[in-house]
């Protein structure tokens, strides 16, 4: 399997601020990669290094077997980019910029174009300074996707669409990932990254906390089970892997780490099972078990409070 | 009343945002009029000496038509400031117009207007708070400066209209900008509306001040430049005529409020129109776009400079109407008869027809920053454009930009000044010449913009610094006795002066060459930095 993208030990720095602390990414070619992780975690800025648009201060890219500080121009011919924040010339129409940005990379399927434009349901005709910020959005879209690029790099492409138009956008990646090609799409909708991705990377403070499929992803996370016994449970809260207990008389609610189930079933079906109800995690708890930190804990000023 | 609600947190913001701005802008006015005060009365302790600059002036159609007349000849004053009296109501009508202009249209393009508005926020509360804002700064420059004039030792009545003509003409093109911001969409185009209203009224004045016979002397009044001359401070103080741009704000401001009443916010009043929905063939290249972002404001100063071209070359051949008193005519002897002032008159005219160029030259260089900053810049160095291509695209448009502009002006001159005088065939190619001699200072500034934005981006707008700096140095520079050194340093002090002037060619390839070797520079660093 060859990589598109390798990125190792980066470091980025504003400044004082860190923004990237040795971060590792590798993009498989060929597969939809999910790049997660809240505003400000460092998903543009690793974007674009990878863009040659950055120069990392330390560490190695490697973009579509190149350097991408480099090489920017030519490997730039290769791949297509949708930025987070799409600003147009005010006084030429969407049509207009599609077609420029298209032949800056060296041609446009215009077919495609033709239907892409069908399907997002966007004027060509319009000014850019009359655009919405989601129809902004669709012009670098469609001028990307109607690319012939091998790579497709996307940062939070769906932040101005309309639930509609992001329906529109997974059905054009679903059709991407079955003609084989590479996309890169960064994002904090969970539920997007879920339905699209072979593999997801969580970005958290400029590193890469977890990698893998969801189903690598999810054996390090928790499954939620509900229970009803045919007798009052025994030993279960003294097995490893075991959080938030809650027993009443034969009903049981808790939570297994996903590795450490096995066991757990065992010990519940001693019991003799009635009815059970298992819930595989989200990768909304995946990604919170990862937050939850950054959250700040409101709860550890009140004590202070009421000293005073 | 609820149309205005909001107005005082408006004005509080815009004073927030411009805490710096506009403390540094009075100062910058106040110390440039008090310094130069100072600087020119030492000159003329005499009161001979005085008259005598005071009549040379008059009968030079090149400082009549670039300052205006001196009315009373024997004012210390008047003569010490008459270089300041049009040329600073100009630049604070730049402030008083750009003020508002930041502070409405600026504001309600960029959509944080949009978002105050969502709160408790009356129709009229952008517009007042901006004007407010605008006319205090001037009012209070006016003042400060009159004190400032008083301190250097001039009477009290004449400093205090000086202040107040300078703040009257701030007036009235924060009027203007009222209207020119309800107009357009865009920021870039009521400040340009706002320039050419600007241009205008300089222009409709020195017409006005230049005509020999005075047949013509009615078009000063057309301009609120001339207005502000027409107080005559230090020479009657006509305190009446600062009514009149007080009315003509009145005015501007009614018609303002009438056209905001008539539109949706975000919107101006020429309604959007839709455009191509293909691109033309020929839009491939960043070149091409370049093109496509600055023709627009090329055009329309292309046609500003071949109105200019011809109004200069226009009044060039009246100069002999001028020569009445004894000192001029002893002036145009040494000058070398007729035609040596009317050359004079038109290689300094070039000279500001030069400085005026390299404007553009400066704003075409900066829309390399704002494409960047605006995050334009990205998604074209995402493709196959190298950060190379793309930075050529808009230092081409500078360069070549201003190239364009200066030959249509010595164009325009040329054949103005050649059909008054009876010799096109002679006159063109010497315009020509005269115009051409002026690209490497030109080029040197922009390529000044070029080495900021590769090697300092963020202090890129100091190139509008450095120009106004040598504008002052070229101004000033002697009136303040600077040394040589220093003077030197104005890349527009060593162009030639042509038409009739000796033509050396070392310093126009020394210009050219320092201007290459920053621009490369520029390069360089660009390719090197981090771009957004």
């Amino acid at each position: 399997m060859t990589s598109a993208i390798v990125v190792s030990g980066l470091h980025k720095s504003y400044g004082s601020t860190h923004a990237l602390d040795g971060l590792d990414l590798e993009v498989a070619t060929g597969e939809v990669h999910g790049f997660l992780g809240p505003n400000g975690a460092g998903k543009s800025t690793t974007i674009r290094v990878l863009l040659g648009l950055l120069r990392g201060d330390a560490g190695d890219v490697s973009l579509l077997g190149g350097d991408p500080w480099h090489d920017a121009a030519k490997l730039h011919r290769r791949l297509a980019y949708v930025p987070g924040d799409v600003n147009l010339w005010p006084n030429l129409t969407g049509g207009e910029v599609i077609d420029l940005l298209g032949r800056l990379r060296g041609g446009l399927d215009e077919k495609k174009r033709d239907e892409l434009l069908r399907r997002f349901d966007l004027d060509p005709t319009k000014k850019g300074r009359t655009y919405s910020k989601g129809n902004r959005q669709k012009v670098a879209l469609v001028a990307a996707l109607a690319a012939d690029v091998e790579l497709l790099i996307l940062d939070e492409p769906t932040s101005g669409l309309d639930p509609l138009m992001e329906e529109v956008f997974r059905q054009c990646i679903e059709e991407e990932r079955q003609r084989d090609r590479t996309v890169l799409l960064s994002s904090h909708i969970l539920s997007e990254v879920e339905a699209l991705c072979d593999r997801i990377s969580i970005i958290r403070r400029g590193k890469v906390v977890e990698t893998g499929t969801l189903a690598d992803l999810r054996h390090l996370t928790r499954t939620s089970i509900q229970a009803e016994l045919a007798a009052s449970p025994n030993g279960i809260a003294q097995l490893p892997g075991i959080h938030d207990l809650d027993v009443e008389g034969n009903r049981v609610r808790c939570e297994v780490d996903t590795a450490q189930l096995e066991a757990v079933m065992r010990q519940l079906s001693a019991s003799g099972i009635k009815s059970l109800v298992a819930q595989p995690p989200t990768l909304e708890e995946l990604f919170l078990r990862h937050y939850e930190d950054d959250v700040p804990a409101q709860d550890s000023t009140e004590p202070e409070a009421a000293v005073r | 009343m609820n149309d205005f609600v909001g107005t005082g947190t408006l004005v509080r913001l815009a004073l927030r945002r411009d805490r710096i701005l506009i403390p540094i802008w009075i100062v910058v006015f106040v110390m440039t009029a008090a310094g130069s005060a100072k600087a020119t009365m030492d000159l003329y302790s005499d009161p001979k000496a005085l008259v005598d600059a005071a009549q040379t002036s008059n009968a030079s159609p090149a400082l009549v038509s670039l300052y205006g007349r001196i009315f009373d000849e024997s004012s210390l004053g008047e003569v010490s400031l008459f270089k300041l009296t049009a040329f600073g109501a100009l630049l604070v009508g730049l402030l008083g117009g750009m003020l508002v202009v930041r502070h409405t249209r600026s504001e309600e393009e960029s959509g944080r207007l949009e978002l105050l508005s969502a709160g408790v926020l009356g129709r009229y509360a952008a517009l007042t708070s901006a004007l407010i804002v605008s006319g205090a700064t001037v009012i209070v420059l006016g003042l400060l400066t009159a004190l400032s004039l008083m301190g250097s030792g001039l009477d009290a009545q004449g400093s205090f209209a000086f202040g107040l003509m300078w703040a009257a003409a701030g007036l009235s093109f924060a009027g203007v900008a009222a209207v020119t911001s309800q107009v357009s969409e865009s920021a870039r185009a009521a400040n340009g509306l706002t320039a050419i209203v600007l241009g205008v009224a300089y222009v409709l004045r020195a017409i006005g001040d230049s005509s020999a016979d005075g047949s013509t002397q009615w078009v000063s009044w057309l301009s609120p430049i001339g207005w502000s001359q027409q107080v005559r401070a230090y020479a009657g103080d006509r305190w009446a005529v600062l009514l009149v741009p007080l009315v003509f704000l009145a005015l501007l401001v009614t018609a303002a409020t009438a056209l905001i009443r008539r539109r949706d916010l975000g919107a101006g009043l020429v309604p959007p129109r839709p455009g191509p929905p293909r691109a033309a063939k020929s839009l491939r290249s960043p070149l091409a776009l370049a093109w496509r972002l600055h023709r627009g404001s090329l055009y329309a100063w292309g046609f500003a400079f071949l109105l200019l071209g011809l109004l200069v070359g226009n009044i060039a051949s009246n100069v002999d109407g001028f020569v009445t008193s004894d000192s001029a005519k002893e002036m145009v002897q040494k000058l070398g008869g007729v035609e040596g002032i009317t050359d004079a008159f038109l290689a300094t005219e070039m000279g500001m027809v030069g400085l005026l160029a390299s404007a553009f030259g400066i704003q075409a260089a900066l829309r390399l920053r704002s494409e960047e900053t605006a995050l334009r810049a990205e998604p074209l160095l995402a493709t196959g454009v190298s950060r190379a291509q793309w930075l050529a695209s808009h230092v081409l448009m500078a360069l070549l930009g201003t190239g364009v502009l200066i030959l249509v002006a010595g164009l325009g001159s040329g054949i103005s000044s050649g059909a008054s005088l009876g010799n096109v065939g002679r006159q063109v190619p010497r315009m020509l010449a005269a115009a051409a001699v002026q690209l490497p200072a030109i080029w040197l500034v922009a390529a000044l913009v070029v080495i900021l934005f590769g090697f300092a981006p963020k202090l890129v707008t100091g190139g509008w610094v450095l120009y106004g700096v040598f504008l002052l140095i070229g101004q000033f520079g002697e009136v303040f006795n600077l040394p040589q050194s220093v003077i030197n340093l104005s890349p527009y002090g060593h162009t030639p002066r042509l038409p009739g002037g000796d033509f050396s060619v070392t310093p126009v390839l020394w210009l050219t060459g320092i201007a290459a070797a920053l621009t490369i520079a520029g390069f360089a660093t660009f390719r090197r930095r981090d771009v957004g």
